[in-house]
């Protein structure tokens, strides 16, 4: 059990219904969490990202079409608890999540301290004390002074609040957090804050995080993994060492090619076209329209290959020992 | 830059807003813009950068005549803005174009992109509609939104974000201004998409020599699409140069706290963690005393940067930076 | 435009919405129908009473009202006389006229009333005449004798001593069997008047006509002055409709522009219409129309400006504010300032169109607030008076002890026209609600 990931997804499919169709949010989607590790998934807006992240942790929307595939925390599978086993063990207790815009969902009318302690009192039991402590415990884990315990949600900075939601995901000490853009809202100098503090938290308690984000600077500041999400679909799983450096995936390329940085002088490259619509996605290669180097083969959706240890690429230009 | 006069010119701007309980109690001002001075030349491409609550979308606001200046000048071709009456305050709005941060709201939802285009020319008194037509299409030609038929019947809920702001950039054109304010233009757009609108801005500024006021917190982006950099902190600007010299040779502790934040994509960024100024953005209502960046500044002389504010100094020619460590 | 076109179609989705379209649509083409047929100033004159309805009965239910029971009511019918039949005997000095009015009579049910109409030409002296009944079964009874004027209504019920006569009253003695019994039962047959007229002058004519009530009258029956309460009923479809449009669109379109401009110059402006709306909502509407009705005037107008007045800084400011507050901040706004929209434009063109759509469902439900309203007031008589609308007929009705009496169809059915507006405006209100504001759909 021990050499088991800390969590394993294989073939996982969201689908809704929406008013122009069925949504294939999350369309086959497989990939490992392993124990004191970061995982950054990658995509733009439309990829499905923020679904998946809700599909792992079973926060449904109403008009679920299809949920399936497989679910395993250490080694066992999820997918087949009822939804109070599921909540009492699973959700916040072993997984954590930190959903988008969540400094925006803090109850404005209850002091911060009390909230992050309350799912301690409520799920665990535990006395009012006990809860306090480990919530002033927990706030000088993600770097807020105890002062703010008393204190409003509206009292707080955007960088602060996300700070308190990040100390409610982490209360429970579970063993993997799962944030949704955890900085995309918040300055310069607050995010890199908050990713320096991320970044300590994994360290000293050897929390596991999967960083769901668009933002390319972000993921690389605490990624050891990195997962491209595209049309629904992972299209690339690397380390970081070689999803920064070289990626494969022509997505991915062309991805890195795009991001403007500050210390080159190469002027960055957009890419033409727009991804496809999740409702009709395209029958082969779903990256294909907008690829340089499609070829005939695109035509047939491709598979995930494993070219080398710690890359997979979704891309028939590795299936012929393509360009690596 | 160019031997002519400058296009805009700026002294010593304060814009404060008043905070008023119940519509006229008053408790206090957000000095929202506190000691501003620079000049834009005529075809020059500028960026504001800071972060939030630095005052930037004000200064924004104010060049764009939504604020009347509480103190201070903004002068365009020789006239102040503070002394224009209600007709030629309607003119010189109409000289300046706005290119906003959301693409989404920026259009009103229940109007076909024709109609938007059109309401700028209509309030200019535009009474022709070919005259109106013809702008139109030439505007949607230059952002590449072609053939024109096919957009100005659609209506915003069709568009992407790209096409929208797109559109946004037109309706800001259709005026033909002289100076384009575009706050924060790509930070609502996917990634792939920020490069496509900062090019078109580019080539749109190139081909009608047109003047570019950029607002943005991200300094990575502002490399490759300005000629000058002007860093704000609480109200001020805080550093000034063109754009290579400061990325390079960053004075401003504030600047270099910035630049040290900002990461280029590196898997090596997650084995180390980056040298932040710790401490929240001032308030503006209750600025801190002396220079504005003291209480974070890693470089503080106490005695000095907690009592006066800095004057502009010149460390380098060209450069000019508000910081005590420069005298 | 393409919304709204778009939000027709969804609108035919709904049966509730088709059901109240087409009640809304009965009812306007009854106000049309209504006020081609019968124009208002003849219909204020008529419903002024009088002798216009002379003819009519008191107080009679519709007929299908009976039928519907299983009667046989009797219908009013006037005895008219047969030129043929007129006796004429010249005597020196004048004439002797014999007029027979013949009919006959099988009603499930005795007449209400009897008049008889007397018309006499004559220069100076007016003749006389003796009357006669004669039933089916061979009696004869004196009805007595009167001079006749020129024109002349001898009220046959009302004579104390025939009733004294005939053990009841005349229009159930005269047409019952001999036996003036408890219980009468109607004797069916052919009755006959006979009238025998002496005329002094040469040229003088006289001209009879004998109206026998009956208990039922026409489509809606008839009230305490014999008024057909069609005529109301009709006319207060088009003065219903036309208050609760007026009424409807004149709060809701100042409540708009006013809210409006209340969110765009915040401030002062906009916390003195905040404090002004607060105390105008708590201020009583209905108290405050009886007070200006009795005090000042109840003409129609008065009243529909009064609610207009106090309709205007209602709740519906605040719904419209906090609908307009999000709108105020949304970026386009401050673009169009941008560009130099001045802050009319800005108010009636991209505020206002927002919120539009959220306003037509609750304009129409808004409607038969005020037409209630109307009639509410009428029936507490404070209504104009002279109006006939499904209000007053409900005061005439209170007023007359209508449900004690029996006479339910005068309150049912104004009362059912004013249900069916409610549920007519009702059921397409709620209908546009679910089309044009999606957060309340199920689906």
């Amino acid at each position: 059990m021990a050499d088991d990931p800390l969590l394993s997804v294989d073939g996982l499919r969201l689908h809704y219904r929406a008013r122009s169709g069925i949504v294939h949010a999350v369309d086959g989607v497989s990939f490992d969490v392993r124990r004191n590790e970061a995982l950054v998934i990658l995509g733009e807006s439309g990829c499905g990202k923020s679904s998946l992240a809700k599909a792992l942790l079973r926060v449904l929307p109403r008009n679920v079409q299809t949920f399936d595939g497989s679910i395993r925390v250490d080694g066992e599978e999820t997918m087949g608890y009822a939804e109070e086993r599921f909540r009492q063990e699973i959700r916040w207790q072993r997984i954590g999540l930190v959903m988008q815009a969540a400094m925006n969902a803090l109850n404005p009318v209850v002091r911060v301290g009390e909230q992050v302690a309350e799912p301690l009192r409520v799920h665990l039991g535990w006395s009012r004390q006990r809860a306090q402590a480990r919530a002033r415990e927990v706030f000088d884990l993600v770097g807020v002074s105890q002062d703010f315990l008393e204190r409003y949600p509206f009292e707080l900075s955007g960088g602060m609040r996300q700070r308190v939601v990040l100390a409610m995901a982490l209360i429970a000490e579970p063993d993997l957090v799962i944030m949704d853009e955890p900085t995309s809202a918040l300055d310069v100098l607050t995010q890199a804050s908050i990713m320096n503090r991320l970044k300590r938290i994994k360290r000293e308690l050897g929390t596991s995080f999967i960083l769901i984000t668009h933002d390319v600077a972000t993921s690389s500041e605490i990624a050891d993994r990195v997962a491209l999400m595209y049309a629904g679909q992972m299209v690339e799983i690397s380390n970081a060492e070689h999803f920064f450096h070289d990626p494969a995936h022509p997505y991915a390329q062309a991805l890195m090619a795009s991001v403007p940085r500050l210390h080159q002088a190469e002027r960055p490259e957009h890419i033409p076209g727009e991804p496809p619509s999740l409702a009709d996605p395209p029958a082969g290669c779903r990256f294909a329209e907008r690829c340089p180097k499609r070829f005939g083969r695109c035509a047939e959706a491709p598979d995930m290959l494993t070219v080398e240890h710690d890359r997979s690429v979704r891309c028939w230009l590795f299936r012929y020992g393509g360009n690596l | 830059m160019s031997t002519q006069q400058p296009l805009l010119s700026v002294e010593d701007l304060h814009t404060w807003f008043e905070l008023r309980h119940w519509g006229f109690l008053r408790v206090g001002s957000v000095r929202a813009v506190d000691g501003v001075t620079f000049a834009l030349d005529h075809g020059e491409s500028v960026a504001f950068v800071g972060e939030s609550g630095c005052g930037k979308s004000s200064l924004a606001r104010t060049l764009l005549g939504l604020h009347r200046p509480t103190s201070g000048r903004v002068v365009c071709e020789g006239r102040s803005l503070g002394d224009l009456g209600r007709a030629e305050l309607k003119a010189y709005r109409g000289r300046v174009g706005y290119v906003q941060q959301d693409p989404y709201g920026a259009l009103p939802p229940f109007m076909d992109i024709g109609r938007i285009l059109a309401e700028p020319l209509k309030v200019h008194g535009v009474r022709d509609r070919a005259e109106r037509e013809r702008r139109i299409e030439a505007a949607l030609a230059e952002v590449r939104l072609t053939p024109a038929k096919t957009y100005t019947s659609k209506f915003p809920h069709m568009l992407s974000g790209g096409q929208l702001q797109r559109v946004v950039i037109a309706r800001a054109l259709v005026l033909e201004p002289s100076l384009l304010v575009a706050d924060e233009p790509v930070s609502m757009l996917d990634a792939s998409v920020r490069v496509e609108i900062l090019e078109l801005l580019r080539r749109i500024r190139a081909q009608r020599n047109l003047t570019l006021a950029f607002i943005t917190h991200d300094l990575s982006t502002v490399r490759h699409f300005a000629d000058r950099i002007f860093v704000m902190y609480a109200g001020r600007i805080v550093e000034q140069a063109p754009v290579d010299e400061l990325l390079e040779h960053p004075q401003h502790p504030y600047t270099q706290a910035l630049l040290t934040a900002l990461a280029d994509p590196d898997p090596d960024n997650a084995q180390r963690e980056r040298p932040v100024p710790g401490g929240e953005a001032p308030s503006l209502l209750h600025p801190p005393t002396g220079c504005r960046f003291h209480p974070r500044c890693p470089h503080a002389m106490a005695g000095t940067c907690d009592v006066e504010d800095p004057p502009r100094f010149e460390p380098r020619p060209g450069h000019h930076s508000a910081c005590w460590l420069h005298r | 435009m393409n919304r709204w076109v778009e939000g027709l179609r969804q609108l035919r989705q709904y049966p509730s919405a088709v059901a109240g379209a087409l009640i809304i649509l009965f009812l306007i083409g009854l106000s049309i129908y209504t006020v081609i047929a019968i124009p208002y100033g003849q219909a204020l004159e008529r419903w002024r009473g009088g002798a216009y309805w002379e003819r009519n009965p008191v107080n009679a239910e519709p007929i299908w009202l009976d039928r519907l029971t299983g009667g046989n009511l009797p219908k009013t019918f006037t005895v008219k006389p047969d030129p043929d039949t007129v006796a004429s005997e010249a005597f020196p000095g004048g004439r002797r006229v014999t007029i027979p009015l013949d009919f006959s009579f099988d009603a499930g049910g005795f007449p209400s009333e009897l008049n008889l109409f007397l018309d006499a030409e004559y220069d100076e002296r007016a003749p006389f005449v003796r009357l006669t009944w004669h039933t089916p079964d061979g009696r004869s009874i004196p009805l007595g004798s009167h001079q006749v004027g020129h024109h002349d209504r001898i009220g046959l019920s009302r004579d104390w001593d025939l009733e004294r006569r005939l053990g009841n009253v005349p229009h159930v003695g005269l047409f019952a069997g001999p036996d003036p019994a408890p219980d009468p039962q109607v004797l069916d047959g052919d009755y006959e008047l006979t009238l025998d007229a002496i005329l002094f002058e040469p040229d003088a004519s006289l001209d009879a006509n004998l109206v026998v009530y009956g208990q039922v009258h026409g489509l809606a029956g008839t009230d305490h002055q014999r008024r057909d309460l069609l005529l109301a009923l009709l006319w207060g479809t088009p003065v219903a409709l036309a208050f609760g449009l007026l009424a409807t669109a004149g709060t809701t379109i100042t409540t708009l522009v006013i809210a409006a401009v209340g969110v765009w110059y915040r401030g002062w402006v906009d916390a003195v219409i905040q404090r002004l709306t607060e105390v105008n909502m708590i201020l009583p509407l209905l108290p405050i129309l009886v007070m200006v009705g009795t005090l000042y005037s109840t003409s129609i107008w008065a009243m529909l400006g009064v609610v207009i007045a106090l309709g205007i800084f209602s709740a519906g400011i605040k719904m419209y504010r906090a609908m307009l507050l999000p709108i105020r901040e949304a970026p386009y706004i401050e673009a169009a300032q941008a560009y130099g929209a001045s802050n009319a434009r800005i108010i009636l063109r991209y505020m206002i169109p927002r919120i539009l759509p959220v306003m037509i469902p609750t304009f129409v439900t808004l409607i038969p607030t005020f037409v209630f309203l109307e009639a509410s007031l009428a029936l507490l008589g404070l209504g104009d008076p002279s109006l006939p609308t499904w209000g007053k007929i409900l005061n005439d009705a209170q007023n007359q002890s209508a449900l004690y009496h029996g006479f339910f169809y005068w309150v049912l059915e104004p009362a059912a026209l004013l249900m069916l507006t409610g549920l007519g405006f009702a059921m397409l209100g709620f209908a546009l609600d679910r089309v044009f504001n999606p957060r309340l759909r199920t689906q």
